[in-house]
C-alpha cells in the first residue's frame, strides 16, 4: 500500500525543504576559511606570496597549479 | 536537526569532491601532462641558467599533481556543499539531485570559466616570474568576481521572478551577469607572456585540458554529491502526504 501512495512522488517535482541560514552560518564560517586556506596553499603559497621559507610546496603541487589555471611562475 | 543535516552535506560534499577530484586526476595525469612535459622541454631549450632540482618531474607529475587536484577537489566540494545548503529550496522548482548539478555547472562557471577566459591557464615556460605577484592578483581578483556575480545574479533573478516571471526573470539576471563580466574584462589589464617561439598548438592543446579538467571535476561533483545528497535528504523532501515524514518537512 505505501507504495501506491509513493508512486505519483516520483514523477511531482518536490522542492525540498529551506534550511535556515542561521544553521548554515556557523559551518561556513568555520569551514569556508579552512577550505580558503587549503585552496590559497594548492593555488598560490610560495608563488605570490609565503607563509613558509623555501620553494618545497610550489615545486610538489607545481604541475596541479598550471593544469588547475593558477598563475604558477 | 538543520545543523546536523547542514554537517551532513558538508561531509559528503568533501567526499564528493574527493572523488571528483580523482576523475580529475586521471584526466589531469592523461591529458595534461604530456604537455606540461613537451612544454618543459621547450623551457630547458630556451634557458640558460638551469636551477636545482627540489621535486623530482615523475614525483610532480603523479604524487605532487595528486595532492593539488584532491586538495582543490575536497577544499572546493566543502565550498559548494555550503552554498548548496543555502541554495536548497531557494532556487526555483528543483529537487536535491538537480540543484547539486545546476549549482556544479554555476560553480564551474564562475569559478574558472569566468577567470579563464581572461586570464586562461598557462603550460610551464609562458609567464614571467617577474609579474607573479600582479597575476595572482589578478587570477584571484577575477575568482571571486565571478563567484560574487554569480550569486549577486541569482539574486537579482530571485527578486525579478514575481514581476518578470521566472523565465524572463533568469534571463535578465543572467544578461546582467554578462554585462558586468564583460565590463570587468573591458577595464582588467591585459596580460600576454606567451615567448614568441612557444608552440601554438601546444599552448592550445593544454588550455583544452585544463579546460577538460575542470569540466571533468565539477561534472562529477554534481552527480556524486547530487546522489549522496538525494539519498540523505529523500524523507526529508518526501511527499507530505506520508504522515511520518510531515513533522520533518517544516
Amino acid at each position: 500500500m505505501a507504495q501506491t501512495v509513493a508512486l505519483p512522488t516520483a514523477t511531482t517535482p518536490v522542492v525540498p525543504a529551506k534550511l535556515p541560514l542561521r544553521a548554515i552560518a556557523p559551518w561556513a564560517v568555520f569551514f569556508g576559511v579552512l577550505m580558503l586556506v587549503l585552496l590559497y596553499f594548492v593555488g598560490a603559497e610560495q608563488g605570490a606570496t609565503s607563509v613558509f621559507n623555501g620553494t618545497d610546496v610550489h615545486e610538489w603541487v607545481h604541475d596541479a597549479r598550471h593544469l588547475l589555471g593558477f598563475p604558477c611562475h | 536537526m538543520n545543523s546536523a543535516t547542514v554537517r551532513n552535506l558538508l561531509v559528503r560534499g568533501m567526499l564528493a569532491g574527493l572523488a571528483a577530484g580523482l576523475l580529475a586526476l586521471v584526466t589531469g595525469y592523461l591529458l595534461g601532462e604530456p604537455d606540461i612535459d613537451r612544454a618543459i622541454r621547450f623551457e630547458e631549450a630556451h634557458s640558460h641558467e638551469h636551477g636545482v632540482e627540489v621535486v623530482s618531474r615523475s614525483l610532480q607529475s603523479t604524487a605532487g599533481l595528486a595532492t593539488g587536484v584532491l586538495v582543490y577537489g575536497v577544499a572546493f566540494g566543502g565550498i559548494a556543499a555550503l552554498a548548496y545548503c543555502c541554495a536548497l529550496g531557494r532556487v526555483g522548482r528543483f529537487g536535491p539531485r538537480a540543484t547539486a548539478l545546476l549549482l556544479s555547472a554555476c560553480a564551474l562557471l564562475a569559478v574558472y570559466v569566468v577567470p579563464f577566459l581572461k586570464y586562461p591557464a598557462n603550460p610551464p615556460s609562458v609567464g614571467d616570474p617577474g609579474t607573479i605577484g600582479r597575476r595572482t592578483t589578478l587570477y584571484f581578483l577575477m575568482m571571486m568576481l565571478g563567484v560574487l556575480l554569480a550569486i549577486a545574479a541569482t539574486l537579482l533573478g530571485k527578486r525579478l521572478a514575481p514581476v518578470l516571471g521566472t523565465w524572463y526573470a533568469t534571463v535578465a539576471a543572467v544578461a546582467a551577469f554578462a554585462l558586468v563580466i564583460g565590463l570587468a574584462y573591458a577595464f582588467l589589464p591585459v596580460v600576454d607572456e606567451v615567448p614568441k617561439d612557444f608552440p601554438a598548438a601546444l599552448l592550445w592543446r593544454f588550455r583544452l585540458s585544463a579546460l577538460a579538467v575542470q569540466a571533468v571535476l565539477w561534472a562529477g561533483f554534481g552527480l556524486v554529491f547530487g546522489e549522496l545528497a538525494e539519498r540523505l535528504l529523500a524523507p526529508r523532501s518526501g511527499t507530505a502526504a506520508t504522515g511520518r515524514t510531515a513533522s520533518a518537512v517544516h
